[in-house]
């Protein structure tokens, strides 16, 4: 009974995140500027975290924490460089 | 799902809340992203899954595998902490980017700069 | 002796756990190598020449955390409501709040407690003439705001950090 609950709340909430990057990417392409872009793509890749943080849940490996790990410091990169870049044109000075 | 089986009922329970917790703030969130008005309601939106929404999935997955391992194991605390140290960071940046941009522009809807500044 | 091979000891203490638990064993070996990790890095640190912080109040400083987290869960139920109820005009704007706190540190701590709690955003910080540029998602009253920040957050802050 628990785990059929189990298995249920966990493709819940992986839909649920699934819309939420669909949400995400929908802001992404109608912008309307370059500043919401960015925003959307930060929320994009901290849903595609907990989204593997789910996968990990459902199949039992520890290796998509470690992924998500790396996708949490990477995103982290990438959204500073792009801040940066509208700020000033360009990336490093 | 035959590793799922190993979990005693209360943590199948209890994991079953926390992702779906989790799960619905970032939905929340980001549904936020797309019903506000301007880019500076929006900036708000993401921080809740940022913040609860990561809280509660690493809450679930800490609990899964310290059950199923049958040992602690909280290393996911460290997505937590690299999360809550970047996140502040990149909205302040963007933010300051758009009301330069903004202020570039001559936009109305900004605060304009101090004579000083 | 000691200070010279260990600068910062609680830096270099943290990344030694960041180290365990990312290596996820407690071995003799992982040990050194985080040690050793911990010391360089620090040192490296070192080179920056950071201005130097002065923490009183430890007691405080957990008392604003608890603080904090209690703010963070309440504000995001505050913020998913006002994203839910789709008929509600939200009205937000920005709001000036000329600060007493002058530390960076204290700045530092002052900008990431605004910006990771949901519905408050930190924009812009003008150091002459110490005037603080905030974003609020749902903005009631002004002073209501500005009172707020000062003393829920500024007062520890300024008791903890000058």
């Amino acid at each position: 009974m628990s785990h059929s609950l189990l298995a249920a709340a966990v493709i819940l909430a992986q839909i649920l995140l699934l819309l939420a990057m669909s949400f995400s990417i929908i802001r992404m392409v109608r912008g309307p500027r370059a500043q919401d872009r960015v925003l959307a793509l930060d929320a994009l890749y901290v849903n595609a975290m907990l989204l593997l943080l789910t996968i990990g849940i459902r199949s039992g490996s520890l290796l998509y924490v470690e992924a998500g790990l790396i996708i949490a410091l990477l995103g982290f990169a990438g959204t500073v460089a792009l801040s940066k870049f509208l700020m000033r044109g360009q990336v490093i000075e | 799902m035959s590793h799922l089986d190993a979990l005693p009922p209360w943590a199948a329970i209890l994991v079953a809340v926390f992702v779906m917790l989790g799960a619905l703030f970032a939905f929340v969130g980001s549904l936020g992203l797309l019903r506000l008005k301007n880019f500076y309601q929006r900036v708000h939106a993401p921080t809740l899954g940022t913040t609860l929404g990561t809280f509660f999935m690493l809450a679930g997955s800490i609990t899964c595998f310290s059950v199923l391992h049958g040992r602690p194991i909280f290393y996911e605390i460290l997505i937590g902490v690299f999360l809550t140290l970047t996140t502040p960071i990149t909205l302040m940046l963007l933010v300051r980017a758009a009301l330069y941009r903004d202020r570039e522009e001559g936009s109305a809807d900004v605060p304009q700069a101090q004579l000083h500044e | 002796m000691i200070r010279r091979w260990l600068p910062y000891p609680i830096l270099s203490a943290l990344l030694l756990l960041i180290w365990l638990l990312l290596s996820q064993s407690v071995a003799p070996g992982t040990i050194l190598l985080g040690a050793l990790l911990g010391i360089a890095l620090a040192k490296m640190f070192g080179l920056l020449r950071p201005p130097k912080a002065h923490l009183r109040n430890y007691p405080l400083l957990g008392r604003l955390f608890l603080r904090v987290v209690l703010d963070i869960f309440r504000s995001n139920l505050a913020v998913g409501r006002l994203i839910l109820c789709r008929d509600r005009r939200v009205r937000s704007g920005f709001v000036a709040i000329p600060l007493q706190l002058t530390d960076r540190y204290g700045l530092a701590v002052l900008a990431c407690i605004i910006t990771s709690t949901p519905g408050t955003i930190w924009v812009s910080y003008d150091p002459s003439a110490n005037i603080l540029l905030i974003h609020v998602l749902d903005l009631v009253d002004e002073a209501g705001w500005t009172d707020t920040i000062k003393q829920r957050y500024e007062r520890p802050l300024l008791e903890i950090f000058q």
